[in-house]
């Protein structure tokens, strides 16, 4: 009865992405790691306008929320378009992988992927004005 | 090609299998995905299909027999909605091999007993229905089906056992019939129409308590909320009556008649319905949930009636296809949108009320309720032209009999509609329900429109929601959510503690340390004390009030500068609230600042849990509180009493947890002393330490676990008793003035007792003995009592 039917039975939305932090302290393997096991994810598309609050209300639907952090232009110290959302357990971050990631948050389709972990510092854009990096992650 | 499989994530990436060679597994690999998709995606008919598969198989049986019977094993209990094509795939099978047929057969018996075993009486039951269709097939003699049947149905006659055991058995003979009834009347209908005859019996014997706790509208009209057996039961009679004609279930062994009636069939061994013990969990009752008939979808294909059994098997599919696919949003919308027979029925509205039948679902949705919010959006992009139509005249139903939901599914509602409304730009034709505004706001209707409101505002922001409501409706819309300061300006000097309030403020903003702070606040007379005592240290409102909206008023910002600031003065606010009134002070203070922004307190409130200034029990009081009483029907009321319960069960559970873990080690390590041999002086001597410090940290870890179940089961308590007395003092109130008891608060206020029980009642299931004799005794008033003796009857 241990069968389970790999085949059939996928859970995409869960997967790492391919994106990797390289300002990540640590080798390819630890990042892996702790990205599997994170409760952490990076919210991209926001708005400049979106507010901590509505961040809490949307992501609270998949469990409760730990933390937000919002990002920052590094110069201006403004809101830049993206965050990180942490979780208390894993699962809960899981389903805001299935469920959040992809619908709109302020009018705008928001993006989650796995984050190894917020750390001081990483709040800030690392784009050449202050804001975010555009790149093109898929 | 990779001779590797995919990695799995927790060994790095290095496999540890050693395989001798990668041929066997690929072939296995193969058979599972030939096995699983077969007729996706294919040119051919699906009947030429499963005659290919049948023959691969067939020449794979000398060297995968064991694989194959457990691949075709686990279809029947996990792919359901694909019954009938498995069911022909082994009749094909069997046909050309009888032994295997026998062996699969066996397997399956072995497979119904360990599902059994483990508590599984979802899947038990698809592998009985797939049984029950191999009749059709020529697998298994329609006679031996027939004696399991009967030997299901006579757990009906076991005295002392829960109503869920005989009911579940019950269940599974009547949801078989519309796929094997007509075969098995065919052979015996003497032994089939005694069976029913004693289904029809045990049905009317039945209690029926736990009913009305499940039905989504209390009200009979236009569709009654059917108890799911007496549901089936009506569905399968008007079967009955004519003559077992079932057209829906699409049957491809129909084509292969002619090979399969060559084949011999098998006979079930004898099967014995397990004995009840304590340990099974059988499925909680359910009410079938309806919000459309036939005369809702105005144009195509007709909706099947409330008591077709094609509704029945349209559902039992639909939400089988849920099941298997909640996790990926896309393949589920695909997979629910390309129903075999969509043409004849009209899917779009079966679609949507299956998904809301799981979402309003009570006790709990099957799965976690943003997942419909998401699925519906998927749906709606796949068929742009016709389904959010019909959502949308589903919403305006349930609009229209908002008078006779429930509450928890009225809460339901409003979260998916404001969550779906934001997706799409709050676009609504709010003008289609302007008759709300002629009414009192305590009434159904606009007090759902305002919370949805609400709901709306939090996702977005107070001027959106101006410009998306007409000018109709702006009674309705929700306040701005800004902070109320006591002390804000030179008008208020006159209040006592406003010249500490403006010192406490400028000493934060230079960053005063906490003793500082705290010397500052020495100065604040305290209102509860006479002028002569000197304690100064009691419980000091005032205090409270000056630094607590303070420091409130300094981080009003956002949730974060909050949050900082209780983290910041952690200490003060600890020594602030030491007892029971200044914990409850503080909460009622919380209220005061952020009365205007339910979003805020809910969040302050959780932080404070969490940071131990507040415990459990004082947030249910203050909730219950006078001071709280204009707010009680109040969605954030609730989303805070919930979310703290939950809290409180999480915490124990956590404790529980380590506990365990605390056990394990032990255990494990007397496990490996017994093993290990040396220097037994030295080893002695460690391992004792070991052993001292782990059975100590049992210990103190039983004492946790003690108090915090301790802790929990007063909440629940103080929970309980501040709605007997509301409801008791509402109830007698009434009588004496000779009015009628069920107003607007009466319904709110009895359905969210109802809910404490659904929403919990895993947790609340272990204090029952001390609920039945502290609380809900035989002098209770009946309404109040009900609610407990529903809750009861769930057996859960």
């Amino acid at each position: 009865m241990s069968i389970k039917l790999n085949a059939l039975f996928s859970d995409s939305y869960v997967d790492v992405s391919q994106y990797r932090d390289q300002h990540f302290k640590g080798n390819r393997y630890e990042q892996e790691k702790l990205l599997k096991q994170s409760n952490t994810l990076y919210v991209g598309n926001l708005s400049f306008y979106t507010t901590e609050e509505q961040v809490y209300e949307l992501f609270s639907k998949s469990g409760d929320v730990k933390r937000i952090i919002i990002g920052l232009d590094k110069v201006k110290k403004t809101a830049c378009g993206f965050c990180f959302v942490e979780y208390y357990t894993r699962a809960d971050a899981e389903n805001a992988m299935r469920f959040v990631n992809g619908t709109r948050l302020d009018d705008r389709i928001i993006r989650t992927d796995w984050d190894a972990g917020f750390k001081e510092g990483r709040q800030y854009g690392r784009g050449k004005s202050g804001g975010q990096v555009s790149l093109h992650r898929r | 090609m990779s001779r590797r499989r995919h990695s799995d994530g927790d060994d790095g990436g290095q496999s540890h299998k050693r395989r001798r060679t990668s041929e066997p597994i690929e072939i296995e690999d193969r058979l599972e995905s030939l096995i699983c998709r077969v007729g996706e995606k294919s040119t051919s008919s699906l009947e030429s299909n499963l005659e290919g598969l049948a023959g691969v198989l067939e020449a794979d049986l000398p060297n995968y027999k064991n694989k194959i019977l457990r691949i075709l094993c686990a279809v029947a209990r996990l792919l359901p909605e694909k019954l009938t094509v498995y069911t022909t795939l082994v009749g094909l099978l069997n046909a050309r091999n009888y032994n295997f047929g026998g062996e699969f057969v066996e397997a399956m018996i072995r497979q119904l007993k360990e599902t059994l075993k483990a508590n599984l009486y979802t899947e038990a039951l698809y592998l009985v229905r797939f049984l029950s269709d191999l009749v059709n097939c020529h697998v298994i003699a329609a006679p031996s089906m027939v004696a399991m049947f009967e030997n299901f149905v006579s757990v009906t006659q076991e005295e002392d056992v829960p109503q869920v055991r005989s009911d579940w058995f019950v269940y599974v003979v009547l949801s078989s019939l519309p796929w094997v009834g007509k075969e098995l009347y065919e052979k015996k209908d003497v032994e089939m129409d005694r069976l029913l005859n004693q289904i029809d019996g045990y049905l009317k014997r039945r209690l029926k308590t736990h009913v009305p706790m499940l039905q989504v509208w209390t009200a009979e009209k236009p569709h009654p909320q059917e108890e799911y057996l007496d549901c089936l039961w009506a569905q399968i009679q008007k079967l009955k009556k004519d003559r077992w004609q079932e057209r829906h279930i699409l049957r491809p062994y129909i084509a292969f008649d002619s090979v399969l009636c060559e084949a011999l069939q098998h006979n079930l061994p004898p099967f014995t319905p397990p004995a009840h013990t304590p340990d099974c969990q059988y499925p909680v009752p359910r009410v079938v949930f309806r919000v459309f008939d036939y005369t809702d979808a105005p144009e195509g294909p007709v909706m099947p009636g409330s008591h077709s059994v094609e509704r029945f098997v349209i559902e039992e599919n639909l939400h089988n296809i849920i099941k298997s696919h909640w996790k990926e949003r896309k393949t589920c919308a695909a997979q629910l949108l390309s129903y075999p027979g969509k043409n004849k029925i009209p899917l779009n509205y079966h679609i949507v009320e299956v998904i809301f039948g799981e979402l309003f679902q009570l006790p709990c949705p099957p799965h976690i309720d943003v997942m419909y919010t998401t699925l519906l959006i998927e749906l709606c992009k796949l068929q742009p032209g016709s389904l959010p139509q019909v959502l949308a005249q589903a919403t305006e139903m349930m609009y229209m009999r908002l008078d006779t939901m429930n509450t928890t599914c009225i809460d339901r509602l409003l979260n998916w509609f404001s969550h779906h409304l934001s997706n799409f730009q709050f676009r609504w034709s709010w003008d289609d329900w302007a008759d709300c505004l002629a009414m009192d706001a305590d009434k159904p209707k606009p007090k759902f429109v305002k919370e949805v409101l609400e709901k709306c505002m939090r996702l977005s922001y107070h001027q959106r929601i101006v410009d998306i409501v007409p000018p109709t409706f702006s009674a309705l819309i929700p306040a701005e959510p800004i902070f109320f300061y006591k002390y804000q300006d030179e008008a208020n000097s006159a209040l006592p503690g406003y010249a500490v309030a403006i010192t406490v403020g400028n000493a934060i903003k230079n960053r005063a340390s906490n003793e500082e702070i705290l010397t500052v606040l020495k100065d604040v007379p305290n209102p509860n004390q006479e002028d002569d005592d000197d304690e100064g240290e009691g419980f000091n409102p005032l205090k409270i009030e000056v630094f607590l909206q303070t420091l409130l008023h300094l981080a009003a910002k956002s949730f974060s500068h909050s949050f900082s600031a209780l983290a910041k003065f952690h200490e003060i606010l600890k020594a602030l609230t030491d007892c029971d009134e200044g914990k409850l002070h503080i909460l009622r203070v919380v209220y005061e600042v952020w009365r205007n922004h339910p979003q805020m307190i809910s969040v302050l409130v959780d932080k404070l849990i969490r940071t131990q200034i507040v415990d459990c029990a004082a947030v249910a009081n203050w909730l219950f509180s006078p001071n709280m009483a204009h707010e009680f029907t109040r969605f954030y009321v609730w989303e805070i009493l919930h979310s703290t319960i939950r809290k409180m069960n999480k915490h124990v559970q956590k404790i529980q947890k380590e506990l365990e873990e605390a056990k394990e080690k032990l255990e494990k390590q007397q496990h490996k002393k017994q093993k290990d041999s040396g220097d037994e002086e030295d080893m002695e001597r460690n391992s004792e330490d070991e052993d001292g410090q782990l059975e100590e940290q049992i210990e103190r870890l039983q004492e946790k676990v003690e108090s915090a179940q301790s802790e929990q089961k007063n909440l629940f308590l103080v929970i309980f008793q501040r709605f007997i007395m509301m409801l008791t003092e509402h109830l007698v109130r009434c009588e004496t003035g000779s009015v009628d008891f069920n107003t607007p608060w009466y319904k709110n206020c009895i359905e969210r007792l109802q809910q404490i029980f659904l929403m919990h009642h895993v947790t609340i299931q272990q204090y029952v003995g001390t609920l039945e004799n502290l609380l809900f005794t035989a002098e209770l008033d009946h309404h109040i009592l009900a609610v407990y003796q529903q809750f009861c009857a769930l057996q859960l």
